[in-house]
């Protein structure tokens, strides 16, 4: 454990028995500081499950099942699941690859030099690039420009846009989780006569795997979450199919919705029957998604981390 | 079977030689794809915005009738004052939370406190922007907002969505913080609480000041994200497509972010006025512009607390 947790002050003595009134108060602070998220998690899944408890509980395989309609009481969520689903499949598919392809590259292949220093800070330029500022590249280059390969505004256009948004996040977090490997587990690859790819495949990427999946499951669970780029890439919530399945592979050329569209439009319904209970009826399915991966991600890392010793 | 020795070269065989190649120069790729991406950004946001530019009456770019695109007014200052408010509000409530528990949990929470109450801002962080928008319209703006600004907007306004953005920002602070508090050399907390220094003059006065580089940053990191914070004002910000300059942060009002989003979602862009379309990406670039001088600064300041220890 590192130098700062292991001063534990007893200051009895210097403080010549008085009590430390201030320090306790100044604990008392900043515990709370850390209490007020807490808090606000709470209110906050509080306000949503109620909120959405009158649409669950009377009618929760109708409001999964159907599609949108102009009804508050018929409407469900059918399209956005499916559209969530296909978005973040899509962006798993381009984004994991290249991402960890590209952390691979530059820790364990590149030479320091002017050109890897560049890309190192591009990537890092990248990871705070606004959401929306990603619909833009969407929009002109996936929607427009490469329309005639991705149809317009469809999933596929929208998930190469998503896959663009997350791909500086996986690539950062992967490359952080492989510099972590101990060097002498490469050395001892190379002692054998592995090639670089060998060591790579057989001994860097193993014992970087836990760290690697953590950060592409985060980032997986922000791009299902994200409501900016894909407005910008052409979501609608009027005029979808509904007729289509899990695996229909036609719905890729096609208008497309995603559940932070739905939730956005409906709570800018003016009837209650959307702007609250239908929309808070959908947040619930959302975050319970987004939190499913958070806390895999979180218990993942735990696990390894204890079974390390670190 | 009998241990067999191989004497050849180990790295002799040609099979092998050229797999590694091809492997090297595959990785190699997606490394550049990083490059690629940056280069498509600027190029679709400078092309459309030079179009934008040109087609716009330049004086609509501060006429004081507002962002209505429906009728070519196009008032960067109504945005900008709109952009600040929401910035504002959000690092108001973000930094002081946010490095306060970074500072209990990298001074004062014994790992297993850690490990139990870390995980709050790591499930705060990963909470949809959406989510955070419909709990600032449903819950902060009638139940905070209405009792500390009177005659603020009902149908959302910069203060709820403000305090929206500042809930996202949270984590982000305290992360950052933590880092830049943590990379303070145990040495230093070790001579101070020699001297006879209690705990929290150590944590105020000797890792704080050491890691001031560091929190600075973090500081500057969470402007730029409140500034491109998107959903949350679409949603709170309490206007729909178009809005008059706001004259007090209990007004509803259009950020950068929301007027790119009502632009994008809006039938204006179709039937708009003048050049709406091209002004989603002249703003993009803008903000994109603004974001980035930020977080240069950042990573700057984050290497110098790096170099320095």
């Amino acid at each position: 454990m590192d130098a700062r947790s292991t001063i534990d002050h007893d200051l009895g003595l210097l403080l010549k028995g008085r009590p430390d009134t201030k320090g306790t108060i100044f604990r008392a602070v900043i515990l709370s500081a850390l209490l007020f998220s807490l808090l606000i998690l709470t209110v906050l899944l509080y306000q949503v499950i109620t909120d959405g408890w009158a649409v669950l509980s009377t009618r929760f395989g109708d409001f999964i099942g159907s599609g949108l309609r102009s009804d508050a009481e018929d409407a469900g969520i059918k399209q956005g699941l499916l559209g969530t689903f296909w978005l973040a499949l899509i962006t798993a598919i381009v984004a994991f690859p290249l991402g960890i392809g590209a952390a691979i590259y530059l820790e364990e292949y590149a030479t320091p030099s002017r050109l890897t220093s560049f890309i190192d800070i591009n990537i890092r330029n990248l990871a705070g690039v606004p959401s929306v500022v990603y619909g833009i590249l969407g929009l002109s280059i996936f929607v427009r420009r490469a329309g005639s390969l991705t149809g317009g505004a469809t999933p596929l256009a929208a998930g190469l846009t998503l896959a663009a948004l997350v791909l500086p996040v996986v690539i950062i977090t992967s490359a952080e989780s492989i510099r972590s490997v101990p060097q002498p587990l490469r050395e001892a690859g190379y002692g054998v006569g592995a090639t670089k790819w060998e060591v790579t495949r057989h001994h860097v990427l193993p014992y970087a795997a836990p760290g690697i999946l953590t950060g592409t499951l985060l980032s997986l669970a922000r791009a299902a979450g994200e409501a900016a780029p894909l407005l910008l890439v052409g979501a609608v919530t009027g005029r979808l199919g509904s007729r289509y399945e899990l695996w229909d592979f036609d719905q890729l050329r096609q208008r497309f919705t995603a559940m932070p569209i739905i939730i956005t439009s409906w709570t800018k319904q003016p009837q209650e029957g959307f702007r609250v209970d239908n929309a808070a009826a959908a947040i619930v399915m959302l975050v319970l998604f987004v939190l499913l991966l958070n806390t895999a991600a979180i218990v993942l890392r735990s696990r390894f981390e204890r079974k390390r010793g670190m | 079977m009998g241990l067999q020795v191989i004497a050849n070269p180990l790295h002799g065989d040609p099979r092998r030689q050229a797999k590694e190649r091809r492997v090297g120069r595959v990785l190699g790729g997606a490394a550049y794809v990083s490059i690629l991406l940056s280069a498509l950004i600027v190029l679709s946001l400078v092309f459309e915005a030079f179009t934008f530019i040109t087609e716009v009456d330049l004086g609509e770019l501060f006429s004081s009738s507002g962002w209505i695109p429906r009728q070519g007014h196009f008032d960067l200052i109504t945005i900008m004052v709109a952009s600040l408010w929401v910035t504002g509000i959000a690092l108001l409530l973000a930094v002081p939370v946010g490095m306060a528990s970074a500072m209990y949990l990298s001074e004062y929470a014994k790992p297993g406190v850690r490990k139990v109450l870390k995980p709050i801002l790591e499930i705060l962080a990963g909470i949809p922007s959406v989510v955070l928008g419909y709990f600032a319209l449903r819950f902060i703006n009638p139940n905070i907002v209405q009792a500390i600004v009177p005659g603020a907007n009902n149908a959302g306004n910069l203060v709820a969505a403000g305090i929206g953005v500042g809930i996202l920002t949270i984590p982000l602070v305290a992360s950052i913080s933590e880092d830049a508090l943590a990379a303070v050399p145990g040495a230093l907390r070790e001579a101070s609480a020699g001297l006879g220094a209690t705990k929290m003059t150590t944590t105020l006065r000797v890792v704080t000041p050491a890691a001031l580089s560091g929190l600075v940053a973090s500081f500057v990191i969470a402007t730029s994200r409140a500034i491109g914070e998107t959903m949350v004002v679409f949603i709170a910000g309490g206007a729909a497509d178009s809005a008059p300059r706001a004259l007090s942060p209990g007004d509803g009002s259009l950020t950068m972010t929301a007027a790119m989003a009502s632009v994008a979602s809006g039938t204006d862009n179709v039937a708009g006025v003048g050049p709406t379309f091209q002004s989603l990406f002249f703003v993009g670039l803008f903000l994109f512009l603004i974001t980035l001088g930020l977080n240069m600064f950042a990573t700057r300041l984050v290497r110098r607390y790096r170099e320095v220890y």
